[in-house]
């Protein structure tokens, strides 16, 4: 395949991660920022959502369309109330302490994972697509014509892959202006910013974090149940999005939104460009290494800002 | 503290009468001991079944395990082995070399089991053979890899159920150069089971006057793989493509999003399509495709009376799904290996008058002594050759046709179309 339309398909397959992975990111990120908690069960919520996505709609049946919107909406809201469940009986009780929450965490992360594998099973299942067809992508190029348009072998998307990505801004925007413009984001601010001092103000910081705990893992969930018509549904499916949110949460600067959205776009485009190019193993060791230079140099992240 | 003290004077003459007959009693019972260890040979037969319950190989374990308990309840209801009943002792390996070496030391030392059975992952397999070597436990495994003909591996370790890659490819090559095109690029995973294709293909291919245009290896944990398919040059003719792992579905249905209309000439490995169901949506660009089969999956027009008896008894149907659960389709063209492995078991038993496990030994030269396997119920996917030197059985290959969603007999090699020399002698070894 020639440069340029190499180029653009690999672009337009490493915003599909870019994606699934920012909105993940922004979970764990929103997780670390208001609660300081280091949140390693993070990418069993996210094959949670991808579990529930199929046996929302393997059970409803009907119109693939009518299973996968079912799954939209349900799967992040069971998930988000496991997680506000876990926050509440096991996070709390341990005081939110730094060293047992990542501890405690790693316990979920097993309990869920084993869980899912007692009851759904080991197999890799898949969800249909609410709709799916694929768009040839026309190129230029420079003949003894002139210009012209034509179709290279293989340059190809699909409806539904752009619509992932059109879904994920639409929520990434949503959680801007869930924190930016409503009270309970002014709650969560505040929250976050000082805890003592929201505690004395009246705000009931247990409920904020039980909730900021349980959208965490539903946007965590959200992502999952967009990418699963494209993979599949399998209980160990959790582990490559928990180590690229870390590495972009690492990078963004732990807790910074904007910071957390432009590191999944680097690294997501990053990834899908090196991997087409050179090899999906340089893409990751690239990205961990660029994790170290980041922890070097600027141990804050990007956008963090040093007293966080 | 005071009343550890007690202990000592709590023997009374009249416990330690007690205690003497009762070791009276059993010493006079010595006889009867020697005479358990005969009737050892009512026992059952422990069968180690090593088996990916989890991992990437799940889908393919849980159809071994459907297999071997078909075949062990035949054997079981026809009498067992010299008189003796089977018992599968299952352990999951979770597809993992490191945990493979522990299950077959797990049967060796602790499930005190006869042989060990059924592993069909390369790199497990690989893990796992030292190991049964140094206990001295038969290892039998339905790999498929090129590993156990290769030499690689030691006298313990045998395929007697199952082709190996290396003979597989041979054989397809000429099919390939003659009736699909002569510039191929080939599509493999990234570890043992994936290379061999990769080497012995190449190899095979460019006997046959082939050329071998690109090689792409892809992790069998890889879950998304449109970013490695620009990498096929625009001059190939005929994509080869073999994948495991859980998302075969995702591979095989990005690969026809990635060439829509206009793609070139397919030959795969049914591996890509193991546990699938060929009409799952996305795969439509399939039709006229070809593709190996070890079995084929959906019943023939003339299938033989071993392949409907075979078929009936795990359970599968006409579409090569089970019978209870259409959706549940089976990894067809690997798991007779299984089946078959059992019964070359029964009778390399059968031959070395196999009592226990001292005459695994025994065992081991039986099963090396054998040759020829007719097509029976034994052997439902074809007739079969072993070769005792290289521990390795030889069979029919098939080639099937995507005709209207039919995955349809189009070619069926002869075992000669298989052979190879011989690359290692392992009864030079010793037992």
């Amino acid at each position: 395949m020639e440069f340029g339309p190499y180029l653009l398909l690999a672009s337009l397959e490493g915003a599909v991660t870019a994606a699934v992975l920012a909105l993940t990111a922004v979970g764990l990120s929103l997780v670390f920022g208001v609660m300081r908690v280091v949140n390693v069960a993070h990418g069993e919520f996210f094959m949670l959502g991808a579990v529930l996505a199929w046996w929302i709609a393997t059970t409803l049946g009907g119109h693939p369309a009518v299973g996968f919107l079912a799954a939209l909406v349900i799967a992040p809201v069971v998930v988000a109330a496991i997680a506000a469940v876990a926050d509440m009986t096991v996070l709390k009780r341990i005081a939110y302490d730094p060293e047992r929450t990542i501890v405690a965490t790693i316990g979920l992360l097993y309990i869920l994972q084993q869980l899912t594998l007692m009851t759904y099973g080991p197999e890799a299942r898949p969800v249909e697509p609410p709709f799916n067809s694929r768009i040839a992508l026309p190129w230029i190029e420079r003949t003894a014509e002139g210009w012209q348009m034509y179709y290279p072998w293989g340059l190809a998307t699909t409806s539904y892959k752009l619509a992932v990505i059109g879904a994920a801004v639409a929520v990434l925007l949503a959680v801007w202006a869930l924190l930016a413009r409503t009270r309970i984001g002014l709650l969560m601010r505040a929250t976050q910013l000082d805890r003592d001092m929201a505690t004395a103000f009246g705000i009931p910081v247990e409920r904020v974090y039980a909730l900021v705990f349980g959208l965490g893992a539903g946007l965590a969930a959200l992502g999952a149940v967009l990418i699963v018509p494209i993979q599949q549904a399998h209980y160990l499916m959790g582990h490559d999005p928990l180590l690229l949110s870390f590495i972009v949460v690492i990078i963004g600067g732990l807790g910074s939104l904007p910071g957390t959205v432009v590191a999944a776009i680097l690294i997501g485009l990053s990834d899908g460009i090196i991997s087409v190019f050179f090899s999906p193993t340089l893409a990751k060791i690239i990205a961990t290494l660029l994790v170290g230079f980041v922890l070097v140099f600027r141990p804050q992240g990007l956008f963090g800002t040093r007293a966080a | 503290m005071t009343k550890d003290q007690k202990g000592p004077a709590s023997t009374t003459r009249r416990g330690a009468l007690k205690t003497l007959a009762v070791g009276g009693a059993a010493a006079a019972t010595l006889p009867l001991w020697a005479r358990y260890t005969h009737a050892q040979s009512a026992a059952p037969i422990k069968i180690g079944f090593q088996v990916h319950r989890t991992g990437i190989g799940a889908a393919y374990g849980r159809w071994y395990d459907r297999t071997t308990q078909a075949a062990v309840r035949l054997i079981n209801e026809a009498g067992g082995i010299n008189g003796r009943p089977i018992e599968i002792v299952a352990e999951d390996d979770g597809t993992d070399a490191k945990r493979g070496a522990e299950v077959v030391e797990k049967f060796a030392t602790q499930h005190n089991c006869d042989v060990a059975f059924g592993t069909l992952f390369s790199h497990v397999v690989i893990g796992s053979a030292p190991r049964a070597g140094e206990l001295k436990i038969p290892y039998f495994v339905v790999s498929e890899g090129h590993h156990v003909a290769s030499g690689m591996l030691n006298r313990y370790t045998l395929q007697p159920g199952i082709t190996d890659v290396k003979s597989q490819v041979q054989a397809m090559a000429p099919f390939v150069s003659q009736n699909l095109g002569k510039k191929v690029t080939m599509i493999f995973p990234d570890f043992a089971f994936g290379h061999d294709h990769r080497d012995y293909f190449s190899a095979a291919m460019q006997a046959a006057g082939g050329e071998i245009l690109e090689l792409i290896a892809i992790p069998p944990t890889e879950t998304s793989f449109t970013k490695y398919f620009p990498r096929i040059p625009r001059g190939t003719e005929v994509l080869y493509h073999v994948m495991v792992g859980p998302a075969v579905l995702t591979f095989v249905k990005e690969l026809g999003e990635f060439f829509g209309p206009s793609r070139p000439e397919m030959f795969g490995f049914i591996d890509s399509l193991e546990a699938v169901d060929i009409a799952s949506p996305g795969l439509e660009f399939l039709e006229g495709s070809y593709f190996w089969e070890g079995n084929p999956r959906h019943a023939q027009a003339d299938q033989s009376p071993f392949d409907a008896f075979y078929r009936e008894q795990v359970g599968v149907d006409a579409r090569g799904a089970s019978v209870s659960d259409p959706a549940d389709v089976s990894t067809y063209a690997h798991m007779f290996g299984c089946w078959e492995t059992l019964y070359v078991l029964k009778a390399g038993m059968e031959a070395a008058g196999y009592q226990g496990t001292g005459d695994r030994a025994k065992l081991i030269e039986a099963v090396e002594a054998m040759t020829d396997m007719p097509h029976s119920n034994e052997h439902p996917q074809g007739a079969k050759r072993f070769n005792g030197k290289t521990h390795q059985v030889f069979g029919h290959q098939y080639i099937t046709q995507v005709q209207d969603g039919f995955l349809k007999l189009a070619h069926t090699t002869s075992i000669e179309d298989t052979l190879y020399p011989d690359e290692v002698d392992y009864t030079t070894q010793p037992l």
